[in-house]
């Protein structure tokens, strides 16, 4: 049972300093022990729009935004009017008074209006609002003064103690008056008495490749997988990473693909718009056989879409990316932790197999941000670089002819580093026989053909072995199994939560590895399954087809958004009730909330 | 205590350098003096051939590197420079040379050769610009004169083409030469020179195409052809590299237009390169106090 359960939103315009304090609300829940789950709801304006940050934090691990707001910090008018209405009894709205005025309100809802001017006649500055709503909620939640006078100490320290003192007093006056006029709720947040750590999806890819032992990282900046360039960028020179910023993605893959050729781990991240001109370059790496990681973190599509808001629809583009049949591997991380743990498990596969990787990350992943047990983050993980000659500079004495494309059993050749004496080869992305030397053109024989390509893909039997099997999570025999991709399995898991409580036993099954997908062990665990759901951020249900055209299973309802913002628990159990009903097979929410 | 060897290193000569298979080209093609003046200029630079990673693209005069013995990489159509870029930076050590024509460099290409030369890479980019798209049968390229005909403008060609000298030198290139097959010689020097200098050199070259191109022929460029040392050319003079880069006519200077020394190549500009040898060849992993830092700062 919960002990807390509390979701803070702070609305207003691009520039009115949302992120400040949700920020240091989190850092006090974290360094509390309390999980966090953060989703920021923003748009594509660096002034004005309207963002909306949920803050989400419990004593139990917080696995979505939740479906409820307890208190809510509107800074300006337009919040008011859009998220007022949603209220439910038992929470409460700080406001500014001077300059926002409450709507109807239901009942039990607690109206905490602060005059801005009687607080701090003597500031100036739309942000004052801020440290006064954030001074009264810490009060409302029984927090003690001094933890937040610390944590002010810390930000403001740079623009001296000055602004220190004034910020401080500008909170006591919000705490006092919180005190005073406001009613207190009734839990305490508790002291778990272990620190968390705190971060967003695109944090824990950008560690993940340090972990992995990337030294080269390039991109061009593209929302929503910025995040990793600018954790990149700022470590750079700590961890001896060289990292780049391109011209356009069609230069970032292929500079990639020229530093992995050294040797280097290399790295790339970008959105489906960059994703979509880097495909020919994926298949040149696969066909190079030279290995390289490239992150999709997927937005709202088609073309420029919805730049700032999340979807699942790039499925297939990732499956289908570049001309012609070539090995690559493909995973979804499924929540923040495995960001981070799967970028090292991805590099020594390709590593292995020599080729592309691909990690497909969404918006609500790479963006949202989680309490992590810094424990988790473990940066000293295996490395196999695989079969590769001359990683130190020099290799092994010249034994006869060097066949860079050598045919083998298992498809995989021995790879040589330029600048190793007794190996010199071509590599090229024509066709090729054993020796690099191109059978596209004059040479070209049917027979050749054949045994290169054959080599190639043959690689991929050996992949799948090595990935793990996916498991059912919850009870077997449950009425319902939702079966899930990637970035959704935690609004999926707390929907079965709800579910339990409303006496409906469902499961799930989330999905990690697609390329290669283990189709028959994933078939035999779904055809015990009584009814089951498909659950994805897209219209057409590409996972959904991407399972029927591997294994011929074919869904018995679907539950499908693509509005831009995540799904919400209740969305999900709303769907299951429906599609159990028999109502309908395909169930799609509407966003509440009007974002 | 073990007395270290010094064996003596072998001289490599111009019959080392020669690749696993003979050229396709038609006979009488300019690519073939490309090849051969790159190979006698790596041998006169003394470079040793396993140290030298070849890059092109996709067209006629990119099948090069299949016909050298150095490491090669045959990338993808017009993008021979990002490769390229990524490979020097992750082991300066290695002496790039990038060869390609004029469609993959300056037409579909044209991105990356312009932000190639912006950073001052250390590469020696050889295009062999035969005005003409002759791996698809005769199509315009970027290089190709105005009014020109071939399959895709078969009533004259309206446009403009580009001029890869001027722009080079705007863009920020540090060794900016045109050569011309018909002049070996010079060829070679022109091209031991860009792999001698350290940053981004680039050595367009005429290289006529004999099936397709029948206006900018050999003869062409023989008649018109001049050396810039006879005309009195100062490469340092960023004005008169401009104004010969121009000339396009009854004259056409050959010869190295713009050299500036003073340019940093981007790998010495990279603190990460710093210390420690190339990227390639350093270990993987984070230090456990530097592991120990980045968690610290999510909390």
């Amino acid at each position: 049972m919960r002990r807390v359960d509390l979701a803070i939103g702070i609305g207003g315009a691009a520039g009115q300093g949302i992120a400040t304090p949700g920020d240091i609300l989190a850092r006090i829940f974290v360094r509390r022990g309390l999980h966090v789950n953060a989703y920021n709801a923003y748009q594509s304006i660096i002034r004005g729009g309207h963002i909306f940050l949920t803050l989400r934090t419990s004593d139990q691990p917080v696995l979505s935004q939740g479906d409820k707001i307890d208190v809510l910090v509107p800074l300006n008018q337009d919040t008011m009017d859009r998220h007022l209405r949603l209220m439910r009894p038992g929470s409460a709205v700080l406001f500014n008074s001077d300059t926002i005025k409450p709507g109807v309100v239901a009942d039990g809802v607690q109206l905490c209006p602060f005059s801005v001017k009687a607080l701090a006649p003597a500031i100036r500055g739309d942000l004052v609002q801020n440290t006064i709503a954030l001074a009264a909620i810490l009060r409302m939640i029984k927090v003690e003064f001094k933890i937040l006078e610390e944590i002010l100490a810390i930000q403001f320290r740079r623009r001296g103690a000055a602004a220190v003192a004034e910020n401080t007093g500008v909170a006591r006056a919000g705490y006092d008056c919180a005190a005073t006029h406001f009613t207190e709720f009734s839990f305490s947040l508790p002291d778990m008495g272990k620190r968390l750590a705190f971060f967003e999806g695109n944090q824990a890819l950008a560690m993940g490749g340090a972990a992995a032992g990337v030294r080269f990282y390039c991109a061009y900046p593209m929302s929503p997988a910025s995040g990793v360039l600018h954790w990149m960028s700022r470590h750079a020179r700590q961890l001896g990473i060289m990292v780049r910023q391109v011209e356009d993605e069609i230069g970032v893959i292929n500079m990639a693909i020229g530093a992995a050729h050294t040797g280097c781990r290399a790295m790339c991240a970008t959105s489906g718009g960059g994703f979509a001109l880097m495909t020919e370059a994926l298949g040149a790496a696969a066909m190079m056989e030279i290995p390289v990681v490239c992150i999709n973190v997927q937005r709202a599509g088609p073309a420029t879409g919805v730049p700032t808001k999340t979807e699942q629809g790039d499925l297939w583009q990732v499956l289908g990316a570049g001309q012609g049949d070539y090995p690559r591997i493909i995973v979804a991380p499924t929540n923040i932790v495995d960001c981070f743990k799967l970028v090292p498990t991805l590099f020594n596969l390709v590593d292995k197999f020599q080729c592309p990787g691909i990690i497909l990350s969404d918006l609500l992943l790479s963006e949202g941000r989680s309490s992590i047990d810094p424990a988790e983050l473990d940066f000293k993980v295996p490395i196999d670089r695989g079969d590769v000659i001359g990683l130190n500079g020099d290799g092994p004495p010249v034994n006869g002819h060097f066949k860079r494309y050598l045919v083998t059993e298992s498809g995989i050749s021995p790879r040589a580093l330029p600048g190793t004496p007794g190996f010199s080869h071509v590599v090229a992305t024509d066709e090729h026989d054993e020796d690099g030397v191109l059978i596209s053109d004059e040479f070209t024989d049917p027979h050749k053909r054949q045994a290169i390509h054959e080599k190639r893909m043959r690689k991929m039997d050996g992949v799948l072995p090595l990935l793990p099997s996916p498991e059912l999570h919850g009870a077997a025999g449950a009425q319902v199994t939702l079966l899930g991709w990637g970035s959704t399995e935690g609004v999926i898991r707390e929907a079965i939560q709800q579910l339990a409580e409303a006496n409906v036993a469902a499961n799930n099954l989330q999905i990690r590895w697609l390329v290669p997908l283990h189709a028959e062990a994933i078939l035999s665990i779904l055809s015990k399954c009584r009814k089951v759901i498909v659950v994805e951020n897209n219209y057409s249900g590409q996972f959904a087809r991407y399972l029927r055209s591997e294994t011929g299973f074919a869904a018995d309802g679907h539950i499908r958004k693509y509005d831009g913002e995540p799904f919400m628990p209740h969305h999900l159990v709303d769907g299951v009730n429906a599609i159990l009903a028999g109502s309908t097979k395909l169930y799609v929410p509407v966003h509440e909330i009007q974002v | 205590m073990a007395t270290m060897v010094q064996t003596e290193r072998v001289k490599v000569t111009v019959k080392d350098l020669k690749g696993k298979v003979d050229p396709d080209w038609c006979p009488g093609c300019g690519d073939f003096g490309v090849l051969a003046a790159l190979k006698q200029a790596i041998v006169e630079a003394g470079l040793e051939p396993h140290k030298v990673l070849t890059i092109s693209g996709i067209g006629c005069s990119s099948n090069l590197p299949g016909y050298l013995n150095t490491y090669g990489m045959h990338t993808l159509h017009g993008r021979a420079l990002a490769v390229a870029t990524g490979a020097q930076l992750a082991n300066h050590d290695l002496k790039i040379v990038v060869t390609g024509g004029d469609g993959d460099g300056y037409g579909i290409g044209g991105n990356h050769f312009v932000h190639a030369m912006r950073r001052n890479v250390d590469l020696t980019y050889i295009v062999m610009n035969n005005q003409i798209y002759g791996l698809t049968t005769g199509q315009l390229s970027p290089t190709s004169i105005k009014g020109m005909n071939t399959k895709s403008t078969p009533f004259g060609s309206v446009e403009n083409p580009i001029n890869p000298i001027p722009l080079a030198i705007a863009a920020g290139a540090s060794y900016v030469a045109r050569g011309f097959t018909g002049q070996q010689r010079q060829l070679v020097e022109l091209i031991k020179g860009g792999l001698q200098h350290r940053g981004f050199a680039l050595i367009d070259t005429f290289s006529p195409c004999v099936t397709y191109n029948h206006d900018n022929t050999h003869e062409f460029f023989k008649q018109r052809t001049r050396k810039l040392e006879e005309m009195g050319h100062d490469p340092t003079d960023l004005h008169g590299a401009l104004e010969k880069g121009w000339l396009w006519g009854e004259v056409i200077p050959i010869g190295l237009f713009w050299r500036r020394q003073d340019l940093p190549a981007l790998d010495q500009l990279e603190p990460v390169l710093g210390e420690g040898g190339p990227l390639a060849h350093r270990p993987l992993g984070v230090a456990s106090d530097i592991a120990q830092a980045l968690i610290k700062e999510l909390m």
